[in-house]
């Protein structure tokens, strides 16, 4: 395989009876790019993220993600990306701290390790005075950004990201972006699924999804160009009404 | 005035959902309350539809006071909260009989109102409302809140969730609603959706941090706005934050927004700074401001 690809994916298909919910999806995603993965409700993501991180079987193509092989290496997979959730799902009960060692020790990380990461964890989000307090108190954008790190936590060579901002307020939204830049930048992929298309404005290369396929790939900039659109918005509203 | 809010606050124990909130709609206006999640938002639809009792101040609705005449304000306001609140194991056409005979009114007294909307869901009328898409619940949920011909319509983020292409309808829809009269207040953390409102008032923490309308609003931000792009975003906007002019930096989609200290600024001299720090591919140019802008100026 190519290394410099770390999701390579062609004629990924997933069938649930007649219904074709992912249909013969082909494309790839480089190491440290930023990936935005967008369709509208009900176009697919969902089947076709569930399928890169191992947890549904295709019904037909290939896909390797992260040097692994989706029907016979999920395992694998699993240990080395990270995954956040629009749903914050981390524990509520358990403090920051608590929560860091929790995620480090499920991805099977050292007890030295885990204090290593979990110091430089809380001191980069600037979290030292709350590292000893239940998640649950925290506000909302503190939360998204400290589950974006413990996603980050066993160093996963992808991580990704469904629908990351939502909700967030305009300023921890920009910090969160620089946090996604940062990632990127240190040779971490990241995948983005979203239907907010400022969102997609950040990526470096952006796919759409209508109807089980792919329409539309290429970056921002591009995209718009061919679409003769001012926003990314106006890309997906020609692209989705036809 | 439709909506009148003075003073209103409200804590829970030691938190501050809403501090002293003030402003008032007007008949037939489409107002935005624009902020983000934990701004208090739902706090002050639940206050002014009468669920919830403020600490301090007042508020009328539809000429009535949302504690004396609550009774009143029930029968004279549709609510649409964020959450689907519909019953899941009715069906489409049994959701909409029960809040029509609830308000003691009947689906064809009104239907001029829901028509262009039911019509939509109308193929799946006896689908339990739990197996509806997100798209149709919503549909179905707009049409509960208008059965009984409300005056005023209170929408709580009635578009988080929804793709692009739902959304750009359902503004439409309220278009549409706003031209038969109806007052509607509308919450969304949504930026780009304020746009779409008369006027606006952006929220957050609790407090009002201004009212305008879009226009005037980004019309009364303070400085020109640049875009900048290189090769490198992360770069960039570390390089930025080092300038010692810089007054604010921000990732905007594919650019960095910036603004400068100086009134005087010139791009030429910030293009030389972040090529000394080896940025490359480097664009700066002016860019309107966004509602967006604004509010990150304000809550800064």
């Amino acid at each position: 395989m190519d290394n410099d690809k770390v999701i390579q994916v062609e004629g990924l298909t997933k069938m649930f009876g007649d219904f074709t919910a992912v249909d013969a999806i082909t494309f790839d995603v480089k190491k440290g790019e930023i990936f935005g993965f967008l369709g509208a409700n009900g176009a697919g993501k969902t089947t076709a993220m569930k399928m890169l991180i191992g947890i549904s079987i295709p019904t037909a193509g290939t896909a390797n993600v992260a040097g692994f092989d989706v029907f016979k290496q999920a395992e694998d997979i699993k240990k080395n990306i990270g995954y956040m959730s629009q749903k914050f799902a981390l524990y509520d009960d358990l403090t920051v701290k608590e929560n860091i060692t929790f995620f480090g020790g499920i991805y099977g990380l050292s007890r030295n390790v885990i204090k290593e990461k979990s110091d430089v964890l809380i001191t980069e989000l600037g979290l030292q005075k709350v590292a000893n307090q239940l998640v649950a108190s925290l506000p909302l954008g503190w939360k998204q950004k400290l589950s974006f790190s413990v996603a980050l936590i066993h160093d996963p060579k992808i991580v990704f990201l469904d629908e990351p901002t939502g909700g967030v307020d305009p300023i921890t939204r920009r910090q969160f972006w620089e946090m996604i830049y940062k990632a990127a930048n240190e040779g971490t992929t990241v995948f983005v699924t979203t239907h907010y298309m400022d969102e997609a404005e950040y990526c470096d290369r952006v796919s759409i999804m209508v109807n089980g396929k792919i329409e539309a790939l290429d970056t921002p900039k591009k995209l718009k160009k061919q679409f003769n659109a001012a926003t990314m918005n106006d890309v997906f509203l020609k692209l989705a009404r036809g | 005035m439709s909506i009148s809010v003075s003073n209103i606050s409200k804590s829970y124990d030691a938190v501050k959902a809403l501090q002293d909130i003030s402003f008032e709609v007007k008949s037939g206006e489409l107002f935005g309350l624009i902020g983000p999640d934990g701004a208090g938002k739902t706090s002050l639809f639940r206050i002014l539809t009468t669920l919830l009792l403020a600490n301090e101040g007042t508020a009328t609705v539809a000429g009535f006071d949302v504690v004396k005449d609550y009774k009143k304000i029930r029968n004279s306001v549709g609510y649409m909260p964020g959450k689907f609140s519909l019953y899941q194991d009715l069906t489409v056409e049994e959701n909409l009989t029960f809040f029509a005979t609830t308000f003691g009114t009947t689906i064809q007294e009104n239907y001029d109102l829901i028509q262009e909307i039911y019509v939509q869901i109308e193929p799946f009328k006896n689908r339990r409302a739990g197996k509806l898409s997100g798209g149709m619940k919503q549909k179905l949920a707009l049409c509960c809140a208008l059965i009984h011909k409300p005056k005023v319509l209170f929408l709580d983020e009635p578009t988080t969730g929804v793709d692009p292409v739902s959304r750009k309808e359902f503004w439409e829809m309220l278009k549409r609603l706003q031209q038969k009269g109806i007052t509607i207040l509308v919450s969304t953390p949504y930026m780009d959706e304020a746009a779409l409102c008369d006027r606006i008032a952006l929220i957050q923490d609790g407090k009002i941090l201004q009212i305008d309308t879009p226009q005037a609003i980004v019309k009364h931000y303070p400085k020109q706005i640049y875009n900048v792009s290189a090769t490198n975003t992360y770069e960039l906007t570390n390089a930025l934050k080092a300038y010692e002019y810089s007054h604010s930096v921000y990732p905007f989609g594919e650019f960095v927004h910036y603004t400068d200290q100086r009134s005087d600024f010139n791009p030429t001299e910030l293009k030389a700074y972040l090529e000394s720090k080896n940025l490359s591919d480097l664009v700066i140019e002016k860019t309107k401001v966004t509602i967006e802008d604004t509010f990150m100026e304000l809550a800064k």
